[in-house]
């Protein structure tokens, strides 16, 4: 390895500071960053063109909002003021002051019904106006309360670049068992449509009944498809905040809600879209903030009768996170989504940073409070094949998700789950989604494509499928009668029964509609729960969604948790032989003894140190650096403290030379001298699992020096950072091992039986 | 707990709402929009019968229920959507496909959104539909968004 050093960089020309070009290149500058630009609609929360609050109602009919006249309304203005508004309490809600309904949102004596009455009646500038007055912690709390369903939940994305179907039932089926609620596929080639969502449908419902699916393509496609009974929802019924962007989308409010009444009546939940940026990134943001025209998106969307919205900035993340205040001015938008009492699938989505450390920051304002999907799409595939661009947080992360879920005992959505379960619903699913296609008539999935499709990581892992046929058994199928009964039909007849009554189960669900109402989705055993039976009734501590019982012990058991009582068996063994306890010590007379003191368990029930090295050899280290020097070593137990101090102190005062060495079984190690307070020291080791016998015979040499009256260079250790990171439950036990042998006993005299070779 | 919002709210308790989940409170009465009752969508009927799409789709009526349910719960707008959906259940897939391609924007006339809203009333018994086509055209005309006739 070669190093430069400042001087050598300078001598170079380089002037620059070395600090500064280290953190050039790290993933948090790998972004863009720039500065607010209102006049492009470059500004997150705070246009200097945002209309202020105003509304006036003249018999009934809106007749001024925000500041403009209803001549002047252009076509969302008019829908924002004929449908979204509450007119019934429109007046009392814009005379209530905004900084008021701010506190009202933090206030946990304020219940969310009495929020949501003022939201109702508030126009978009107020709707602004009132989260301006909040930081991300206030919003944080508003959120907890204002999320509409009490028990949060999780959404993924489900996708291959290859559209392997016998992968996408298996990471369906995966995802189903890890906890999503929902899970969207989407597609490469729209023709691949019909066969994806088959896919996601059979995997999901193989694995876990009452997984909510649905395939993201054109308006029209994706009706089609719900229409066949191959999807139960559908998300991406986009809605924009100025008019041009909005017909730039090819609809309008009234045929985007035309849209979701199709929708509903063919018993399929929906979702609208919106977020901020996208008006910015279509070039018709009028000069407005993304916050303003979110707030119109967002009463558009109650308008038109949707249940909820995913927002969050979803695909366009990446531009208000480029701008001062941006991941607060989404927390912003998900909070205002839920004050309107719509169901929030709160984004976190599509990439939006390179730094993990920065994601994860982001993420921490919709995972603590809890939203009713904390991801609008976690790509419970590895990114690369996720066909949304999504990938944020993807299959990779699957553990520090759940982790982070047990660190703070928050719901976050996903459940862990064992290898051999996840593979065998992979495997199942593929199974199942290949009796269909030999029953269908489709182009046969291969038992390597099963095999395959249980063990994968990534469509990288699948073997080569012939993409056209499947495309041309795609059109068929979308064109042809057959329906969810023949695909029930194909699975009972080869022996997926539980399969087939799920794929029934959710048929029959849609008979019944209970899963149209606000933030509907089926908890296990096809139970639904939604606004109408799971409300969000939180007022505070003790209130509201906890993580508690079973839900939190099958959060916590994590498949990496081992039981704890088990874990210093490899420092616990045979005492050791030639290890004997002689009498009680005594003061030494020599002045060339150096006294090595070791702890209650040393060489009895602990025989290894921290980092393995047998106590045996340890002791033979210590004493073969004393005898380097020509001293000889007395070895004493310690009975009365497992404390490392306390041992090195007590060995000290025994010391002819006054010079001891402390040692804890463990391994951790301290030259003391007699007459130093217990915890000033001349050398402390404390990186015990770095220690090496070279360096305990370093340590005997060093303790012996001392002893001559010299001035040793002190003995180097490396530092491990992570040392301590990792050993800290075994130091802890190691540690209450040593302590359950501590005696009122003085410390006693040792015959070790060992001759130095020197 | 329904009982209890509703006295939030300042509503009164109407019959539908304690009723929720419709599937695990009114299993017997549900019907398809086949009109085949829910209880008989069975495995067993799946297995040995002809079932088609409308067997597994939605009824006006459950939808008229859902939109009670939804607003005595204080979501009158989902309400109505659910109300226009129960109209909707009426017209045939392709229709309705039509229909949703019509109410794009530079897609057609005021009069075909006439035509439009008069079919909804007519053939479909769909009148809040029908107002809300009618709706939209006035305010295509007023914000240039019906179709536009080349010069």
């Amino acid at each position: 390895m070669t190093t430069t050093t400042a001087t050598d960089r300078s001598a170079n020309g380089d002037t620059g500071s070395r600090r500064f070009s280290i953190l050039a290149g790290r993933d948090i500058n790998r972004e863009t960053y720039v500065e607010e630009w209102a006049e492009a609609g470059l500004t997150v929360a705070d246009s200097p063109y945002d209309p202020q609050p105003s509304l006036r109602i003249v018999d009934g009919e809106v007749v001024e909002m925000d500041g403009k006249e209803r001549a002047d309304f252009d076509a969302l203005d008019r829908f924002i003021a004929d449908h979204a508004l509450d007119l019934a309490v429109a007046e009392e809600a814009m005379a209530t002051p905004s900084h008021q309904i701010a506190r009202m949102l933090v206030d946990i004596n304020v219940p969310q019904p009495a929020i949501r009455r003022l939201a109702d009646g508030c126009t978009p500038a107020k709707l602004c106006e009132i989260v301006r007055h909040m930081n991300v912690l206030e919003m944080m709390m508003g959120l907890g309360k204002m999320r509409v369903r009490k028990t949060p939940a999780n959404q993924a994305h489900v996708t291959n670049w290859r559209e392997n179907p016998a992968l996408l039932a298996a990471d369906a089926a995966e995802a189903a068992l890890r906890g999503f609620a929902e899970i969207e596929t989407t597609v490469r080639v729209a023709r691949a449509a019909p066969l994806n969502a088959l896919a996601i449908l059979v995997g999901s419902q193989t694995s876990r009944g009452g997984v909510l699916t649905q395939c993201a393509v054109e308006e029209a496609f994706g009706l089609r498809l719900g229409i066949k009974g191959l999807t139960s929802y559908a998300e991406t019924l986009s809605v924009y905040g100025s008019e041009r962007s909005f017909v730039d989308g090819d609809d309008t409010p009234w045929s985007k809600a035309f849209l979701a009444s199709a929708y509903a009546s063919r018993g399929i939940k929906i979702r609208f879209t919106s977020g901020t940026g996208s008006e910015a990134l279509m070039g018709y943001a009028e000069q407005c903030s993304m916050l303003y025209l979110e707030a119109r998106c967002l009463l558009i969307t109650k308008g038109a009768g949707s249940q909820g919205v995913q927002n969050g900035s979803i695909s366009c993340i990446a531009l208000p996170e480029a701008l001062p205040g941006g991941v607060r001015g989404v927390l912003a938008e998900n909070l205002l989504a839920s004050m309107l009492g719509l169901e929030c699938a709160s984004g976190n989505d599509a990439l939006a940073s390179h730094s993990a450390l920065r994601k994860t920051a982001k993420l921490m304002l919709q995972m603590i409070p809890g939203t009713d999907f904390i991801c609008s799409g976690y790509s419970a595939i590895p990114k690369q094949d996720n066909m949304f661009g999504g990938g944020n947080f993807d299959a990779e992360d699957f553990d520090d998700w759940t982790v982070i879920q047990r660190d703070m005992q928050v719901n976050g959505g996903i459940r862990p789950v064992k290898e051999a379960d996840a593979v065998a619903a992979r495997r199942q699913a593929a199974q199942a989604l290949q009796a269909i296609y030999a029953e269908l008539d489709f182009p046969p999935i291969k038992d390597e494509e099963v095999e395959a499709a249980a063990l994968a990581h990534s469509s990288a892992d699948m073997p080569e499928r012939d993409m056209v046929a499947d495309l041309a058994a795609a059109d068929r199928f979308l064109e042809g009668t057959a329906n969810l009964s023949d695909v029930v039909r194909a699975l009972h007849r080869s022996g997926f029964e539980q399969a087939a009554a799920n794929l029934l189960e959710m048929g029959r669900q849609r008979v019944a509609g209970d899963y149209l109402q606000p933030s509907a989705i089926f908890a296990d055993g096809f139970n639904v729960i939604s606004a109408i039976n799971d409300n969000n009734d939180y007022t505070g501590p003790g209130t509201g969604y906890r993580l508690e019982g079973e839900t939190w012990d099958a959060l916590q058991r994590i498949p990496q948790q081992k039981s704890p009582r088990d874990f210093i068996d490899a420092q616990v063994g045979e005492p050791l032989p030639n290890l004997a306890e002689i009498s009680t010590a005594k003061v030494g007379a020599s002045a060339n003894e150096i006294v090595v003191a070791v702890g209650p368990a040393y060489g009895t029930s602990l025989v290894k140190t921290i980092g393995e090295l047998d106590h045996e050899e340890v002791l033979e280290a210590l004493l073969t650096g004393v005898a380097e020097e020509a001293f000889y070593g007395r070895v004493v137990r310690v009975y009365h403290s497992a404390d490392c101090a306390a041992i090195g102190h007590a060995g000290a005062r025994l010391s002819g030379s006054g010079i001891a060495v402390g040692l804890q079984s463990r391994g951790t190690t301290v030259i003391q001298k007699r007459g130093l307070a217990p915890l000033n020291n001349l050398e402390l080791f404390p990186q015990s699992p770095s220690l090496t016998l070279e360096i305990y015979q370093a340590i005997g040499r060093n303790a012996a020096r001392y002893a001559k009256g010299l001035s040793p260079l002190p003995v180097g250790v490396k530092v491990d950072n992570g040392a301590r990171l990792r050993l800290i439950v075994k130091t802890a036990l190691l540690h209450r091992r040593e302590i359950e042998d501590i005696r009122e006993k003085a410390p006693q005299e040792l015959y070790f039986r060992w001759e130095p070779d020197v | 707990m329904t009982d209890e919002r509703s006295e939030e709210r300042g509503n009164t308790v109407h019959s539908y709402n304690g009723d929720y989940p419709l599937y695990a409170n009114r299993n017997d009465t549900l019907n398809a929009a086949s009109g085949r009752p829910l209880r008989d969508l069975s495995l067993q009927k799946t297995l040995t019968e002809d079932i088609s799409s409308e067997d597994y789709s939605i009824s006006a009526e459950t939808l008229r229920a859902q939109a009670e349910i939804a607003r005595d719960a204080g979501y009158p707008q989902l309400a109505q959507n659910l109300e226009r959906a129960s109209e909707l259940t009426a017209v045939p897939n392709e229709t309705l496909l039509e229909m949703y391609e019509m109410l794009r924007p530079g897609r057609c006339s005021f009069e075909e959104y006439q035509a439009l809203a008069r079919r909804l009333r007519d053939e479909f018994n769909a009148a809040a539909t029908a107002a809300f086509v009618e709706e939209a055209a006035t305010v295509y005309r007023e914000r240039g968004l019906l179709r536009r006739e080349l010069e």
